[in-house]
């Protein structure tokens, strides 16, 4: 059974409507990348999954529960964590204090201070700094270290390459690679598609608010995806 | 004309003003939200230990036991079963109905009360005052008032800065939306924040009761000096506001001492003057601005 089913959303932003009719599986364990230009809606799509948004139609299920309508922090606490765009680091916390604040979704498991520290040590050193004094690449990996430190079984990550040196997105995909190999489940939007698929189990191309192709990246032409991404 | 007596009796006034500026920017820095009923609520903490006295006979100090859990149950309500149902909505919305509580308060205790000042029964205590250094006597009751100031400032600091939940409070101030992502109800902080904010407040409209008479109309002014404390200290910094209110006393007991007309002239015109000369306040913490 999958792990979440998203089931025919609708999702409008005022009148303007940003999903059409849009569904995914991600089954447990599963790495899978939801990629599309600018716009096509893969932001919404992860913010309707975690509860910012709700839909006006269809369904979002968790682990067979129905989520949608839920609260973000009840998302949350049953095991989804988000990785923000634009990581929105508490501007008044430390590294440590940002690190602190994801054990407010009260779950248990293997992701403590510690564990996180040695993913990141960089964090470790710069653990009494303001979080927002880190640079950015340090700055994603708070955000990731911060979604750990909730022990999630799904993360959910959006654009965590964004203005970052290609370098750093390297090392930050060397990172998600390890976390997927302790079994979290990842959903990643991305408009770097090459680095996703490199690193992805299936992929969705989103394109105006719809799903425009989905499959295994190996199964998957480079003109498929470019018509499936850029429509043309 | 006794200046340092003067001063000593503006810093100890000032005590009072600065925990109620507490109380209100600790609402406005966790949720953005003026709380134009801010006064009413400290005078409403006043007459409910008022009945309670008149009721139980127990002295006004006992009575805080019971007023401030009563005062932290109804932050809470208020928070949740009214104001959080308007946050998101812009600015305009919280502020018209604290201003309708406030109207609510002013005249349910003209009703219930009548116009008369009251006063809370303190016995000794109310003149009870202490020798300082040889030079001047101070009174008990607002050398209490500041020791609890300035424990409920350190201990504000401790819980936010060593707490779970203090984090949570202001990871929520920084960014509801992410804090939420966090697994925080922000709903339920803003309820705890309000609670907190009308125990803090129940503890200086309490004492202040005890030393000064009240009435029902009285809320608005200690709106006002709340608002001045806070102004002159500068928002975001807890001891900004503590030092905000101690200016503010002192300017209104200089004021009043030069003539006793100019006792609230006097910290108008200073709050006035940080506005316009300094308006982030005299101790702001730009980081949070």
């Amino acid at each position: 059974m999958s792990m979440l089913v998203v089931d025919s959303i609708e999702v409008f932003y005022g009148e303007f409507q940003a999903l059409f009719g849009v569904s995914l599986e991600v089954a447990e364990g599963e790495t899978v990348a939801i990629i599309g230009a600018n716009g096509a809606g893969k932001t919404t799509l992860l913010r309707t999954i975690a509860g910012v948004l709700r839909p006006r139609s269809g369904q979002v299920q968790y682990r067979g529960m129905r989520i949608d309508g839920r609260p973000a922090y009840a998302v949350t606490r049953l095991g989804i964590a988000m990785v923000p765009e634009g990581r929105k680091i508490f501007p008044s916390l430390s590294v440590r204090e940002n690190l602190l604040i994801g054990r407010q979704s009260g779950r248990k498991g293997p992701w403590t201070l510690e564990r996180v520290f040695d993913l990141f040590p960089v964090l470790r050193e710069r653990a009494d700094f303001p979080g927002i004094d880190l640079s950015g690449g340090q700055q994603q990996m708070l955000a990731i270290g911060r979604a750990l430190m909730s022990n999630p079984d799904l993360i959910l990550m959006d654009e965590i390459s964004l203005g970052l040196a290609p370098v750093v997105v390297r090392e930050l995909y060397e990172t998600v690679q390890a976390i997927t190999r302790t079994g979290t489940t990842v959903v990643i939007v991305e408009q770097d598609v090459t680095r996703s698929l490199q690193v992805a189990d299936r992929v969705y191309c989103l394109l105006e608010g719809e799903v425009s192709l989905s499959g295994r990246p190996t199964d998957l032409s480079r003109e498929q995806i470019s018509l499936a991404y850029f429509g043309v | 004309m006794d200046w340092v007596g003067t001063i000593v009796q503006g810093l100890l006034l000032g005590g009072f003003y600065a925990l109620y500026g507490i109380g209100l920017s600790l609402i406005f820095g966790v949720m953005r939200l003026v709380n134009l009923a801010h006064g009413d609520l400290i005078v409403c903490a006043a007459y409910l230990s008022l009945v309670l006295i008149e009721v139980s006979g127990l002295p006004p100090l006992l009575t805080l036991a019971i007023v401030i859990p009563v005062m932290f149950g109804l932050g809470v309500l208020l928070q949740r079963g009214v104001l959080n149902r308007v946050l998101g909505l812009g600015p305009m919305p919280p502020l018209l109905i604290t201003f309708g509580i406030s109207i609510i308060i002013q005249n349910g205790l003209l009703l219930a009360f009548t116009a008369d000042t009251q006063r809370l029964p303190a016995g000794s205590l109310e003149t009870a005052s202490v020798p300082v250094g040889g030079w001047a006597t101070v009174g008990v009751l607002p050398l209490l008032n500041m020791a609890i100031a300035i424990l409920a400032i350190i201990g504000l600091q401790q819980f936010m800065g060593r707490t779970d939940l203090g984090r949570a409070f202001r990871a929520t101030s920084d960014d509801p939306t992410t804090a939420e992502l966090m697994g925080i109800d922000s709903k339920r902080i803003y309820g705890l924040a309000m609670g907190a904010s009308l125990a803090l407040i129940a503890v200086a409209g309490i004492l202040l009761g005890m030393r000064t008479t009240f009435g029902p109309s009285d809320g608005p002014a200690r709106l006002i000096y709340a608002f001045e404390a806070v102004i002159i200290g500068g928002l975001g910094s807890l001891w900004g506001t503590l030092a905000g209110g101690l200016l503010l006393g002192v300017a209104q007991s200089v004021g009043a001492a030069l003539n006793p007309g100019w006792f609230q002239l006097a910290g108008h015109i200073l709050a006035l003057l940080v506005l316009a000369i300094r308006p982030t306040g005299l101790f702001a913490r730009t980081r949070d601005l």
